[in-house]
């Protein structure tokens, strides 16, 4: 897993609840067996008009958020569809951290499985770093996973929570397989006495 | 022992143990394994030289790629023939049971998994899918995972997890005729909003709820994904040991009754504490219809768009966004708004129960001109049990597309999508923008509203049409 400690990166702030899943990745860009090379396709709606050219009015698509590596959203970010395709792409893309006013849970759990760090910040809080990084000239944001800080402008400094285990995790890029198959011996006899027997699957039909 | 509530019992039951980052590892019995969010996870296996621990607890089916219309040669679009591919490519290498996409038992995986009997009170259910807390119908704890979380059950049968609060969502009185299961749940999540559920297991208890059949329970557990809660159940009962009885997999005879005083012993106990409570009355329940881009965007279908101004500030300008995108008007009336498509079918309404409650509807009639509709059903087996009682012919005769097993469009990952501007009342699960094709304007609705709507070529209460 990509480890995570500190970030400066520029902000793009993207004002809308409920960015779902299939927004951050359309289901069309599902159809790939690989992790990489979804970047191009994140927000496609958004970021392209019908012809396929960019949509100028997007972010994303604006100097300087075009080389953005922060997102500063609304609330239920991530929500819908369990697709990994949605980090993965924004991964690809160069973000590594979202701030927003909350996650929906499984794209949360899926942001750390990939070295990308989600911090929930307060409504007054988000909406005055939204309105600092809309000026391209105040778009740089400083994350400090270690101190727990969010750093912008005239030096506003927003602490963060994070559970620690997952902030370990992210520091130090754990593989987590291989940390569980560390137990191999606890699991095979855990479900040898809890286990019951089961007969293989049958799948003909009755 | 403290009196417990169904999740933390399961919970109990398979808590393997705490790992130092405060997750434990929860030991799976089931993985449900598709095409779409798998390939990327055996690749994890192959490169690390890792086995899938229990291939015989995992099983495989393509259902979101798959074409619905003619599955006698290759698949035609090459991304997707190419998944599908990967897909029986890894069953094979890692020895996995795969149902292949000829058999009859193909279909939507959370359709397939109950069919079989994979599906039991009690287990721990996990899919690379949101979708999975549908099969919490039957008192099993599932829910959806990312493709990482794919590739840590496939290599050890575990998850790690950290454990949810619990809600509980009563819901009492009885639904009136016309409303289903589909109704009670859009309205459940216009309830609690798409972000009521976040963080919490949910589960759904009261009279209405015991009414539902497990068709019924299904869906409503299905959408709980659309309030943000990760899983939804229901406690087993005697109609769920009925369902169950007598299917593959499913224990026979005295081992049978065996697991049923078992499964009996997963009901939350009376005392249990819920972290929260929401209580329902299931008589204010209409048919629903979704006007917006988000599924907690919902009226009754004698209702009316609402009006940006009645929201908050902060919430105004996603409103008029929306309404921009679903092309309608604050005060419009949802009921006769006109259609271009009808999808009846996906994970959340494609049973049997469901085709049967749409073709009652249909019987006789003729969808309206103009308007392209598909009935596509959940699995190989709806598909066949649908024929036996004649279905797929009341279908038929209407003029309604009789397809194949698959997701469809519910997603359009295969060819079955809206083109831009078209509106379409859908059985399915979202009403996201573009979900069902770019551009595509998607009202969430019960079988029994599709098919009214088919045939009028409008958004219409199935009470109101002509007998």
């Amino acid at each position: 897993m990509n480890r995570f400690e500190s970030l400066e990166a520029l902000a793009a702030p993207i004002p809308i609840d409920n960015i779902d899943t299939d927004k951050i990745l359309p289901g069309e860009f599902l159809k790939t067996v690989e992790r990489k090379g979804l970047g191009r396709a994140l927000f496609a709606r958004m970021r392209y008009r019908a012809d396929g050219s960019l949509n100028p009015d997007f972010v994303l698509n604006r100097v300087p958020w075009a080389s953005a590596g922060i997102l500063v959203a609304g609330a239920n970010f991530g929500c819908g569809s369990s697709r990994e395709h949605a980090p993965w792409a924004l991964l690809d893309f160069g973000i590594r951290c979202i701030i927003a006013e909350s996650f929906a849970e499984i794209f949360y759990n899926n942001c750390f499985k990939n070295g990308i760090l989600p911090i929930v910040l307060a409504v007054p809080e988000i909406s005055a770093l939204r309105e600092t990084v809309e000026d391209a000239g105040r778009a740089r944001v400083r994350v400090d996973l270690v101190g727990q800080t969010v750093t912008y402008g005239a030096r506003i400094e927003l602490p963060f929570d994070i559970a620690e285990g997952r902030k370990r995790a992210l520091i130090e890029g754990r593989d987590e397989i291989a940390e569980t198959l560390s137990y191999r011996s606890t699991l095979l006899a855990w479900q040898q006495a809890n286990c019951r027997e089961l007969p293989p699957i049958l799948l003909d039909v009755e | 022992m403290p009196s417990r509530t169904m999740y933390e019992k399961i919970w109990d039951a398979h808590a393997i143990l705490e790992m130092d980052d405060g997750t434990w590892l929860l030991h799976i019995d089931r993985h449900l394994v598709n095409e779409v969010t798998s390939p990327q996870a055996f690749e994890g296996l192959r490169t690390q030289d890792r086995t899938v621990a229990h291939p015989e607890l995992t099983i495989a089916v393509a259902d979101h790629n798959v074409p619905t219309d003619n599955r006698d040669g290759p698949i035609e679009d090459p991304a997707s023939r190419l998944q599908v591919e990967t897909l029986e490519r890894n069953v094979k290498q890692f020895k996995v049971p795969y149902i292949p996409l000829r058999s009859v038992r193909q279909g939507i995986v959370h359709v397939v998994g109950p069919e079989l009997g994979l599906t039991q009170p009690g287990m721990t259910i996990v899919c690379g899918d949101s979708h999975t807390s549908t099969h919490g119908a039957f008192g099993a704890l599932a829910f959806g995972i990312g493709t990482s979380e794919v590739e840590h059950v496939l290599a050890t049968q575990t998850l790690r997890q950290r454990p949810s609060k619990t809600m509980l969502v009563r819901i009492d009185n009885a639904l009136c005729a016309a409303a289903s299961a589909k109704d009670l749940a859009l309205h459940v999540i216009g309830t609690l909003g798409t972000a009521g559920g976040t963080g919490y297991v949910i589960e759904y208890a009261g009279a209405a709820v015991e009414a539902l059949d497990m068709a019924g329970r299904m869906t409503l557990c299905n959408l709980t994904i659309e309030a943000g809660a990760r899983a939804g159940m229901v406690a087993p009962d005697r109609k769920t040991f009925d369902w169950l009885r007598g299917r593959p997999n499913v224990a026979q005879g005295a081992e049978f009754d065996a697991a049923v005083k078992r499964w009996r012993a997963l009901r939350s106990d009376a005392s249990a504490k819920f972290d929260k409570t929401v209580i329902i009355d299931a008589q204010d329940v209409a048919p629903m219809v979704t006007w917006g881009t988000s599924p907690d965007a919902v009226v009754p279908i004698d209702g009316v768009v609402p009006d940006p101004e009645n929201f908050s500030e902060q919430q105004r300008p996603q409103i008029r966004a929306m309404l921009e995108y679903m092309d309608l008007a604050p005060g419009q009336a949802i009921e006769g708004l006109p259609i271009d498509v009808v999808f009846i079918g996906s994970c959340t309404n494609g049973r049997l129960e469901d085709l049967a409650a749409a073709a009652e509807v249909v019987r006789g009639k003729k969808v309206a001109s103009g308007v392209r509709a598909l009935i596509v059903p959940g699995s190989g087996q709806v598909r066949l049990q649908a024929e036996d009682l004649g279905l797929d012919l009341v279908f038929r005769d209407a003029g309604f597309e009789w397809r194949e097993a698959g997701c469809s469009m519910c997603l359009g990952m295969n060819p079955d999508r809206l083109a831009p501007g078209e509106r379409c009342a859908s059985t399915s699960n979202r009403n996201f923008e573009g979900r069902q094709g770019t551009g595509g304007r998607t009202h969430l609705v019960s079988p029994a509203v599709a098919a009214a709507s088919a045939l009028s070529g409008k958004i219409a209460d199935p009470r109101k049409l002509d007998r």
